[in-house]
Parts: structure tokens; sequence; C-alpha cells
């Protein structure tokens, strides 16, 4: 062994089996034979990869559901939706939407994780509690909060005995407010989920730096700012990227609560890309369908680039 | 003082806002269609529960659609572990550009949303729209690269030397990766297949375009149940099938919290 290193065997008695450095060796290759990824290539092909293709595709032609031939129509879809405003807005909607989620999941998720640090029963109890929500469906979820959020729903109710005097508001009826309180809700379900990531971050913590600014009289306030916060910037990326992508993706809570409306002021990309599919349009669907895969392309790699490097300053 | 205050503050965030939006849905779920037509967080006069049950068991399907659920996501899940974990053992182990490009081909769908509208025409093209085995595929085809990054991170971490004593003993790559690899990635599998369940357990956004009412899940009746039911403002139904349809995952959470919590963080950052 320590002989093969000091003296390199020359090509001529390399035995046979033995290949040249960096090439990789038969060995290798069967003892991980590389049609062991054929299933998994099959799949993603046949049910991700074309359909995507097919995107690419489709977004250029006059697909619908009232007629049995496709003709190619260049970029007379993109030019419709954009002349009607409906490009654009969904965009803004679906942005909108998906950066109050992403800031609402990851402000209530690092709060719970911090206030349900110490491990003790109860503490694991209400962690529990908060994770009900990410076991229910959205759909579920959507249908929960709009009941409770009717104009004569339980929450002004409560208001009301607060105030002393009858509460009306419409939650869910207003053309500007309406967004942020959908994306509470999708917040509302998804926090469990950043609160765990943020617990796993916090409990990997070095001690010894703790302690070490600790014992230098740190305030808790300060150790968390300047320490415990910059140390979590894994569980950030992690958690922050999970609800940027969930958010764009978006359907169920929009759906279960407000179906886009009132007045499309809420009507994110896959809920104008599902309401058009019902109509037959395919081909905007298609379209709309692209445009989401573009804008997700777009934004979703810069920002997890953008988290890592955050994360390699440490 | 915050030593004292902790507690308190934490039970009193979880009562006001997960306990009262599940309150609501028992109540509610126990009204009569009178006493529910504005839900309220007030008790049921008189508790209809069973009776509510009993018609959205059948309006809503639930056995047809229980079985539909798990016609899906059995071999979903199956697949997507076998598969996924078969492609992530050689994407560790193996080096060079083909494998790197492979690798980031097959964990582009974490990020990349699936194309649904044309998913339809291709399922259509191959006479699987609005069947199971369509509707299985295309979940597969979505969490096949969730499955492929954890297990590929996974399996880094586990020395090869366990693998070629295997093979000295002259176990072929089926034997050394069904009896040495498999059972070693139980930890990660399990995670992936907690996550990976909840979202096919609740999907309904890929399920309409796919199945379009060709085969009843639970959540497509939700659906079906809530239109019309939000229309005739029949809550009480609506929540009803709101707590037949999460109960199953509630008791396999109580059943097995400590591990599913255990096994998220743990598979969460690395």
């Amino acid at each position: 062994m320590t002989q093969a290193v000091i003296t390199p065997p020359a090509s001529s008695t390399r035995p046979a089996g033995v290949p040249k450095p960096g090439a990789p060796s038969r060995r290798e290759r069967a003892s991980h034979p590389a049609w062991f990824l054929l299933p998994a290539l099959a799949v993603l092909g046949v049910f991700f990869f074309v359909p995507t293709i097919f995107n690419f595709v489709y977004a250029f032609t006059d697909w619908s559901g009232f007629k049995s031939e496709i003709n190619p129509v260049g970029f007379d879809n993109f030019t419709e939706l954009a002349g009607s405003g409906t490009l654009f807005s969904s965009l803004r909607v679906t942005l909108v939407y998906a950066l109050l989620v992403a800031i609402f999941q990851n402000v209530f998720g690092l709060v719970l994780a911090v206030l349900l640090e110490r491990d003790n029963v109860l503490n694991r109890a209400v962690r529990a509690v908060f994770f009900v929500p990410v076991l229910m469906s959205a759909l579920a979820v959507g249908y929960v909060f709009q009941a409770l959020l009717k104009p004569e729903g339980a929450l002004n109710d409560v208001l009301g005995l607060l105030v002393g005097s009858d509460v009306t508001i419409p939650w869910l009826g207003s053309t500007t407010w309406t967004i942020v309180v959908v994306a509470l809700i999708h917040a509302w379900k998804w926090m469990g989920l950043s609160m765990l990531i943020y617990l796993a971050g916090l409990k990997t913590m070095p001690q010894d730096v703790l302690e070490a600014a600790r014992i230098d009289g740190a305030t808790p306030w300060k150790t968390f700012w300047t320490i415990r916060f910059p140390l979590l910037a894994p569980a950030v990326t992690f958690s922050v990227s999970t609800a940027l992508l969930g958010s764009m993706n978006g359907f169920d809570v929009v759906q279960a609560t407000t179906e886009g409306g009132p007045a499309r002021t809420t009507e994110i990309l896959n809920i104008f890309i599902y309401r058009t599919f019902g109509q037959g349009l395919f081909a905007q669907a298609t379209t709309m369908s692209l445009v989401l895969f573009l804008m997700v392309a777009l934004i979703a790699y810069p920002v997890i680039k953008l988290l890592r490097r955050r994360e390699e300053v440490l | 003082m915050t030593r004292k205050l902790q507690p308190m503050v934490a039970v009193v965030l979880a009562a006001v806002f997960v306990g009262i939006p599940l309150w609501m849905v028992v109540v509610t779920a126990g009204k009569s269609q009178g006493e529910a037509l504005e839900p309220t967080l007030a008790l049921p006069s008189r508790w209809h529960l069973l009776d509510n049950l009993r018609a959205v068991w059948e309006q809503g399907r639930i056995p047809q659609a229980l079985a539909g659920s798990l016609l899906v996501m059995l071999p979903a899940v199956t697949i997507v572990l076998l598969f996924g974990s078969m492609a992530a053992w050689v994407l560790a182990r193996r080096k060079g550009r083909v494998f790197a490009f492979v690798y980031a081909a097959g964990i582009s769908g974490i990020v990349l949303p699936p194309a649904v509208v044309t998913i339809v025409l291709l399922l259509r093209q191959l006479g699987l729209a609005g069947t199971a085995a369509g509707m299985v595929g295309v979940y597969a085809g979505i969490y096949l690269s969730t499955v492929i990054f954890f297990v590929t991170g996974f399996v880094r971490t586990i020395p090869v030397e366990l693998e070629e004593a295997a093979r000295i003993d002259g176990a072929g790559p089926v034997t050394v990766f069904w009896r040495v690899i498999l059972p070693l990635l139980r930890p990660v599998l399990a995670t992936a297949t907690i996550l990976i369940c909840l979202y096919v357990w609740n999907d309904v956004f890929y399920a309409f375009f796919v199945l379009g009412g060709s085969l009843d899940t639970l959540p497509l009746n939700l659906f079906q149940v809530a239109s019309a039911g939000l229309y005739l403002n029949n809550w009480h139904l609506i929540f009803a099938y709101v707590l037949v349809m999460s109960i199953p995952l509630l008791v396999v959470f109580v059943v097995a919290q400590r591990k599913i919590i255990a096994g998220i963080t743990s598979g969460a950052v690395k």
C-alpha cells in the first residue's frame, strides 16, 4: 500500500482491471451500474420532462377544447394575455403572494421555534399542536378560514365582544387587503414546518460559542441577533426556499377562500390555469403554465444561490 | 420572569391560533343545518355529529374516496422511494460530468413546477388520462426529485467500505443495494415517506387535471361536497367531511409523533 504511493506502478506492470487514474474504473462501473438510473429516468422523462417540453410547444398553438385540430399561432397567446392585462396582473399577484407567505411563514416559524426551544413535555406538546395544520388538507384549511372570516363569522364576533360593538369586517372581500389575509392563512398552515426546521437549526448551535457570549455578558436579545440568527443561515435557506416554492405553486388555500376574488385580486397563476383549463381554453392555460415555469426558474435559482452565499460567509 | 411567562404564552398561542379554528370545525360538524348556517364558536344545542357523518359518508362517497386515495398514494410512494433510492445510490457513488448532469436534471423537479396542462395531453395520448395509473405516474414524476435529492446526500455519508465487504463476499450490485444500502437508508426514507404521503394525500390541484372526476379521492370529494355545501350553506357537512378526512393523518401523527418530528428535523438541516 505505502509502496504503491511512493512508486506508482508503470503502466506495463499495471494489473488488469486497474484503470488509468481519472477514468471510471471497470470495477466502479460493475459495482454501481448505470442501469440503476433507468427506472427513475424513465418515470421522470415521461411524466416530467416530456410534459415540460410540450409546454414550450403548445403555448404557441391554438389548442382548445372546442376543436380537434391544433395549429401554431406564434406569440398570439402571449400578446393576447399581455394585452388584456391578465398576464401581468397574475404575475404580480403571484409574486406578492409568494413574498408575503415567505415572510409570514418564516417569521411565525422562527418565533415559535425560539419560544418552544427548550425540550420539555409542555413545549413538545405545543409543538405537536402547531404541526396539526401542516397535516391538514390545504383545501380544508381554506374552508375553515372562510367560515371564520365571514362578515358575520366567528372572528368578527370575538372582535365585537372585545370592542363592545358590532364588527362586520369583510376580511375576504377587500380588493387591497384580502391577498394579505390569504397569505396569512397559507403561512398559518405551513408555519409548523418552518418551526421544525428552525428548531433543528437551533439544536445544532455550537454550545461553546453561546457560553462564551454569556460569559462576556451579552444579553439574550443581543446573543440572538449577533450569534444565533446568523448561525441559523442553513435553516433560513431551507425554510425560505420551501415557503417561496410552495406559495408560487400555491392553489388550494386561495381556491377554498376566495377562488381568486374579489375582482381577481388574489388570482395567482395556478388559479388562472385551473379556471381557463376548465373553460376549455387549453392554449391559454398552457401559456400561463409556461409563464409560471419561467418565473419560478428565474426567481428560485438566484434566491437559493443568494441564500447559500449567506451561509458561506459564516 | 421569562421562565414563568413562557409556558403561559405558549399555551395561549396554541389555544388561540390552532385551538379556535379546530374547535370551530368540531362544533360546526356537530350542529344541525339550521344552527350551522352561520358557523360560530358556540356549542351545538344538540349534537348531530353522527347524523352529519352518516350524511357525508354517502354524499361524499367516503369509502370510494378512501379507496381511491390509497390506490393512488401507495404505489406512488413505493415507486418514488424505490426508483429514487436506486438512482440516488449510483448518483452518489459515480463521478464524472455525465452523472453530475443526470443528478442536476434529476433534482430539477424540486424547484421547477410540473407542466400540469400538457401532462393531461400526454396522458390522453398514452390512454392514461383519468386513471389511477396516470395519477401515480404524475405524482412519481413530481416527487422523485425530492427523494433523489435527500437520499443522494444521505448515501454520501455511508462509508463505501460497508459495500466493499459485501462485494468481497461475492455480492452483485442488486444484492449490495437490497441487502446493504436500502436497510441503511431507513431514516431518510422514513422522512421522505412522511412528506410525500402528506403531499399526495392532501393534493387536489394535480388531481383536478389528471383525474377530472373519474376517480374519487378524499380531497376531490371534499371539494365537491364543499362546492355544493357553500351554495347551500351546509357548513355542518363541510366540516364533518373535514373531520373525517383529517382523522387518518392525525391518528398516524399521534401514534408516531416523536418519530415524525425527529425525522423531519433531521432531514431538514444537514
